[in-house]
């Protein structure tokens, strides 16, 4: 079974990216974006992925289930900018099987 | 006037080993640091972490982190200045800087290590268009002195414990406390959303959720905002006040380093890694996760590597012409600057009769 999924990103630019993200490397959202380079480097996953800074807010397009939001991911969007009821932090949504065809949009920078 | 030779900024963990490295090679260091305390962010936002990659420990708390690194370093003495940001730099005709905080305090050292790490965690400021005009004219990022809110009208935005806790306390010095949320929900300590629905029940607290401040009002001082609320039919409506007080946390910036002259690529500080991450400006050199250069990785043990290395380079600028040899700690010991030595216990050679 092939360890990859296929994911759509939407860049800042409103460009469209059907990307392959491995799910057998412990990787996140933000690191599979800064990987393709779909945001310029210092302006994505700042803070190293511990949910303190939203550089990786993203909107959910598609109808994943995706794992519950924990207490310092909620924190940190009730704070963030350009905030949705679609917003989720990149950096806390891991790789998994489950989430083959997701689309995503990256939020604007702030 | 602090003198020391390496002036180290950012009191994390690549700072803290800088002081041990230095130490062996019989130099002293001082750190400034941002923060109350020293560890960075490993102290301040993950004390209670596991780190998995840091070499001879399977696992170590980030905290531990810092208190080991601080018992490392701590025969070499290091002066610490906590709580203060490097603002200013100066470079003398010697060479040598001196670096003055937002406080005011002075180090004079020959050799500068930026270790700062992410930044200094600034205030998150939000989107309004003419917010920049009213900075200390009525909107303020944080409290310094609640008294500057006695008997004054105050609007606080935000949804966090900053926000709900300063609402509380507020609420009993200034004359009218208005708390705006982008949202219904609180993401604080249950006793303060509580009690801020006590005293919103009781008429001390403006409560207006889900709203968000969109427009400042006043001339040369806050005289109101602009607030818009998210209801079936979204409304606008204008709030008169004193004070405006936007709470939506900290941001990681490089801060006033960014203004020194150095070469910035990617919100980082460009160094030569081929040699001995000095910067464009020698003298000054940059280690840990604030610098980058190629195939740069922002982990804390490439910053003891690169602190080592900018250890020997600064031993040549502040020994200029004199030989260093690199000498094992294993076969030398270590010598404190507090008069302690650390070394192999020596083995005994008796004849047998």
């Amino acid at each position: 079974m092939s360890q990859d999924i296929n994911i759509t990103i939407i860049d800042r630019e409103g460009v469209s990216h059907e990307v392959e993200a491995p799910t057998d490397m412990a990787m996140n959202l933000m690191e599979v974006v800064r990987s393709y380079e779909l945001a310029p480097e210092g302006t994505i996953g700042v803070c190293g992925g511990m949910a303190m800074c939203a550089s990786c807010q993203c909107y959910v397009l598609s109808e994943h289930e995706l794992p519950e939001m924990q207490d310092e991911e909620e924190a940190m969007l009730a704070e963030a900018f350009y905030v949705k009821d679609s917003s989720r932090l990149g950096c806390q949504i891991q790789m998994t099987q489950e989430l083959e065809g997701l689309k995503v949009e990256l939020a604007p920078e702030s | 006037m602090i003198k020391t030779d390496i002036l180290i900024i950012g009191a994390g963990p690549t700072g803290l080993f800088t002081v041990f490295e230095a130490g062996l090679l019989k130099l002293k260091c001082h750190l400034i640091d941002a923060l109350p305390q020293p560890g960075g962010q490993c102290s301040e936002i993950y004390p209670k972490k596991p780190i998995y990659d840091i070499p001879a420990y399977p696992e170590i708390l980030a905290g531990d982190l810092t208190e080991k690194l601080l018992e490392q370093g701590k025969q070499f003495e290091p002066g610490f200045t906590l709580g203060e940001r490097a603002e200013t730099i100066e470079k003398l005709e010697d060479g040598s800087f001196i670096v003055t905080t937002n406080k005011g305090t002075k180090h004079h050292a020959p050799v500068v290590a930026i270790a700062g790490g992410l930044g200094s965690f600034e205030p998150r400021k939000p989107l309004i268009h003419n917010i920049a005009n009213f900075e200390d004219k009525g909107v303020e990022y944080m409290i310094k002195d609640p008294e500057v809110y006695r008997n004054k009208r105050v609007v606080i935005a935000g949804g966090g414990d900053s926000a709900l806790d300063w609402s509380i306390f507020l609420s009993d010095v200034a004359s009218e406390v208005t708390l705006i949320h982008r949202r219904n929900e609180f993401r604080g300590a249950l006793d303060s959303v509580e009690k801020v629905q006590e005293l919103k029940n009781k008429g001390k607290i403006n409560l207006i959720t889900p709203a968000e401040v969109v427009g400042i009002l006043g001339d040369d001082h806050v005289a109101g905002v602009v607030v818009t609320k998210a209801d079936h039919i979204p409304t606008e409506f204008e709030i008169e006040c004193d004070h405006f007080i936007p709470l939506f946390g900290l941001s990681p910036k490089l801060g006033p380093i960014a203004d020194w002259g150095l070469e910035i690529e990617k919100n980082a500080i460009k160094v030569d890694n081929s040699l001995d991450y000095q910067t464009n400006i020698p003298g000054i050199f940059a280690i840990g996760d604030v610098n980058t250069y190629p195939g740069k990785l922002k982990l804390i043990l490439c910053g003891f590597h690169e602190a080592t290395l900018m250890c020997q380079a600064a031993y040549q600028i502040i020994n200029p012409g004199k030989r260093y040899v690199l000498k094992y700690t294993t076969v030398s010991g270590i010598d404190g600057f507090d008069g302690t030595r650390k070394e192999a216990p020596k083995a005994v050679v008796k004849s047998i009769d």
